[in-house]
């Protein structure tokens, strides 16, 4: 199999002694940094950690869900592991994944800056990010919270006696942490571009950050606002949700889904760049349909706040909303379309090489096309008051986030791996985890369609015994997705010592990243770069190849 | 680099940039844009903020409406009015604030921040009165919420002022989601304003110690625009709550 991988003589090839790993030490170093690289990799680890809790009580969900009885944990018990789940990976694993961690790492780089336009702003994002994580941890640890990750009023506001306050807490910390990464996204984006680095020279993936980040600006404090209209609900008994006082409880569910549909796209949209680029290097084309593509990004973002009440079909608001948000949901479509038809003939006689990242992307294309599919059947009210809380929503939305943006996060992981590092992953072992959670996957969520048309609800620790098969099947996977999600882990740590060093550019890609010094400095480049190029120009790039020898010889 | 003049060195390179300039900048203008188109982008996320409470309020004010004239019936307009005229007041002085920074007066600049401190201070001031006399008249809802003023308006001074005839029990008890926003607005608002006094404080300290007046104005500028946006917000807020039968 061909290959594009370039990297140095390794019997020569050392780690550059000066970058922003080695330049300070020590464990203050890290806390106190404003590096938006040192940042990323504390994310990067937090995140980790965060995702592996929420993997373990998806894997206790699927565990309980082998058998028809609920025999594992009692009905309440698994009420909790369920909204953990969601509260875990929604707010603390996919909203942050690929902005906080790989964001954070590269747009600097991209456009050129030497570092996020507010380093403070990003640090306290952090640490916000860490007390609102270590909060759901403890309320997790003193009972939990079963009001399922939407805090569902008047359940979460009357019924249920469980941590609802502390959790909503932290779910709102979260998000102030989440607005400070878009907020700084945004000014860097706009004011800290490199001369010469236009808006139509930007990387793809620095449009679906902008857009992404637009979204966490707008939306998220109005869930936060809803948060604490939920509080003083439960706390002093307000009543606007109430209705025995006069409140509605529908005006929560839009208060939330304004900001809880929005969020799909602030957790899909960065992944999409992650695709734009890994496309890209690995078929040596420019993205076709460069202009499309970017704006296909704001166009996500802009339909995604008219589609909100798709959430509410079956929850009794009017009939003509029920149409015209139908109608707008659908709309969303479009734009998601092209970016998948601008990719497949991006791929389209580019010479293609199936390196790990594109493993993944491939498994994104394919497994985000059906999810996002599907969606077109829940934004259909008449199908999608058939389908609604079953398990077609879990399958349709783990397609989404799991198949979709798990696999762009760990594309965008393994492709700017060398360039955090300096070294590189084994190809091999990881090419196979690519495969493994790819069919892994597909086996956890693809019964639960099934599953879901049959009329299987959510949420339900128990089942009718006809269904058990395909929970059988669904549990089998997630074994092997388990499997899928801890190689990387493993063959990732061990690569920061024994992998092979990179060299500055390992893919051959033209991104002004991969022009400087893997790991790089802290500054990022030692003297400021100048954009003369358009974005993902090969010959530019081979021209400067040639340049760099006869400049050695 | 070069060992044999750090001093010389140091100073030209103290000349080139001034202190206050991030090491990632390229120049003092870049980072001053930075910060305020920020300041601004913030302010963006305080309007959805406190939207999804002004949503709510538009919501329940057209299905309630006789319910929300009674409640708001209840609010002192000349205590209102005061604090608007406290708040504009304090916007005025905080723009001077500013404009001294700028043209680097440090007493000028102490002035008015304390001027704005003590307005802010006296704002709070008058809230307070006004929520302790809805604790008085059990208008808090949640604690032991009273209809009385609603159903027997004649019992009541205020409502009775303002002629208001006994409702419906159904309609007088949607007067709870009226004080419910009324509280949650004016609280979040008050929330901002602790918020402000809090940073405002700071800045007097640091005022005091020139730290505003060498030419750095970028935090005094941004602190401006969020007390004027404080200051709009209660714009919105007093017409909402206050007047909603007077025009």
């Amino acid at each position: 199999m061909s290959t594009i991988i370039s990297l140095p003589d390794q019997r020569t090839a050392r780690i550059p002694k000066v970058n922003y790993l080695s330049k300070e030490n020590g464990i203050l170093s890290w806390l106190l940094t404003g590096d938006h690289k040192r940042i990323a990799i504390l994310y990067l680890i937090s995140l980790s950690f965060f995702f592996f809790i929420g993997g373990a009580l998806a894997g206790l969900i699927r565990l309980e869900l082998l058998t028809p009885q609920a025999d594992l944990m009692a009905t309440d018990t698994y009420n909790k592991v369920f909204t953990m789940h969601g509260v875990i990976m929604i707010f603390f694993f996919l909203v942050p994944s690929v902005p906080a961690t790989l964001g954070n790492f590269l747009i600097p780089m991209m456009i050129g800056a030497k570092d996020l336009a507010l380093p403070k702003i990003n640090l306290l994002s952090w640490y916000l990010y860490m007390a609102g994580g270590l909060l759901a941890l403890y309320t997790m640890a003193t009972g939990g919270v079963d009001t399922g990750w939407t805090f569902t009023t008047p359940l979460s506001t009357h019924y249920v006696n469980t941590n609802v306050l502390t959790t909503g807490l932290a779910a709102f910390i979260a998000g102030f942490s989440s607005i400070f990464t878009g907020l700084n996204f945004i000014v860097t984006i706009h004011k800290m571009r490199a001369p010469g680095m236009t808006w139509f020279k930007l990387p793809l993936f620095v449009w679906a950050h902008y857009a992404a980040s637009v979204l966490m600006v707008l939306a998220t404090p109005v869930v936060a606002i809803a948060i604490v209209l939920v509080a003083l609900e439960r706390t002093l008994g307000i009543g606007v949700f109430d209705p025995t006082k006069g409140g509605d409880p529908l005006l929560f569910q839009h208060l939330f889904w304004f900001y809880s549909h929005p969020a799909v796209y602030i957790m899909i949209l960065p992944g999409m760049g992650v695709i734009s680029e890994v496309i890209s290097t690995f078929s040596r084309k420019r993205v076709f349909g460069y202009t499309a593509v970017a704006f296909s990004s704001v166009a996500i973002a802009i339909f995604g706040f008219f589609v909100w009440a798709h959430h509410m079909f079956i929850m009794g608001i009017s009939n003509y909303a029920v149409i015209v948000f139908s109608l707008l949901t659908m709309l969303v479509a479009v734009p998601s379309a092209i970016k998948i038809f601008n990719w497949t003939f991006t791929l389209y006689k580019g010479s293609i090489t199936f390196e790990t990242p594109m493993l993944y992307a491939f498994g994104f294309m394919g497994l985000f096309t059906i999810g996002g599919l599907t969606g077109v059947f829940l934004g259909v009210s008449g199908t999608d008051i058939h389908l609604t809380e079953t398990y077609f929503i879990v399958a349709h939305f783990h397609f989404v986030m799991v198949g979709g943006m798990l696999m762009a996060f760990l594309s965008g992981i393994h492709f700017w791996w060398p360039k955090m590092t300096g070294r590189m992953y084994p190809e091999k072992i990881s090419q196979l985890a690519a495969v493994v959670t790819f069919i892994g996957f597909n086996f956890t969520f693809f019964p639960q369609f099934i599953l879901g048309t049959l009329g299987m609800p959510r949420r339900y620790a128990s089942y009718p015994p006809e269904f058990q098969i395909l929970n059988v099947f669904s549990t089998a996977g997630a074994t092997i997705l388990g499997v899928g999600y801890l190689l990387p882990v493993l063959y990732l740590v061990w690569s920061l010592k024994y992998g092979q060093v990179a060299g500055n550019n390992p893919w051959q890609a033209t991104g002004l990243e991969w022009q400087t010094q893997s790991p790089p400095l802290t500054e990022n480049f030692p003297v400021m770069p100048i954009m003369d190029h358009e974005a993902y120009d090969y010959e530019w790039l081979e021209a400067q190849k040639e340049k760099e020898v006869t400049s050695v010889g | 680099m070069s060992d044999n003049s750090p001093i010389a060195h140091g100073d030209a390179a103290h000349a080139e940039h001034p202190a206050y300039l991030r090491h990632h900048f390229n120049s003092v203008e870049q980072q001053a844009d930075t910060a305020n188109f920020a300041m601004w982008l913030f302010l963006l996320t305080e309007v959805m903020f406190f939207g999804g409470l002004f949503t709510a309020y538009l919501i329940y004010r057209n299905w309630y409406y006789p319910a929300f004239v009674a409640g708001s019936h209840q609010l002192s307009i000349p205590l209102g009015g005061f604090n608007t005229l406290l708040l504009i007041t304090s916007s005025f002085t905080m723009a001077m604030g500013v404009w001294c920074a700028e043209t680097r007066r440090k007493s000028g600049l102490v002035l008015c921040l304390c001027l704005t401190f003590i307005l802010g201070l006296g704002f709070l001031g008058v809230k307070t009165v006004e929520y302790s006399e809805k604790i008085e008249k059990h208008h808090v809802p949640g604690f032991h919420y009273s209809l009385s003023s609603f159903l027997d308006p004649d019992s009541d001074a205020a409502a009775k002022a303002a002629g208001d005839k006994p409702m419906a029990l159904d309609m007088a008890r949607h007067t709870e989601v009226y004080f419910s926003l009324y509280f949650a607005m004016t609280g979040m608002h008050a929330l901002h304003m602790i918020i402000g006094i809090a940073i405002l404080g700071f800045m007097i300290v640091r005022a005091q110690a020139g730290a505003y007046t060498s030419g750095h104005v970028t935090f005094v500028e941004n602190f401006g625009l969020y007390w004027h946006f404080v200051d709009i917000v209660w714009i919105f807020l007093f017409p909402l709550l206050y007047l909603i039968s007077r025009h």
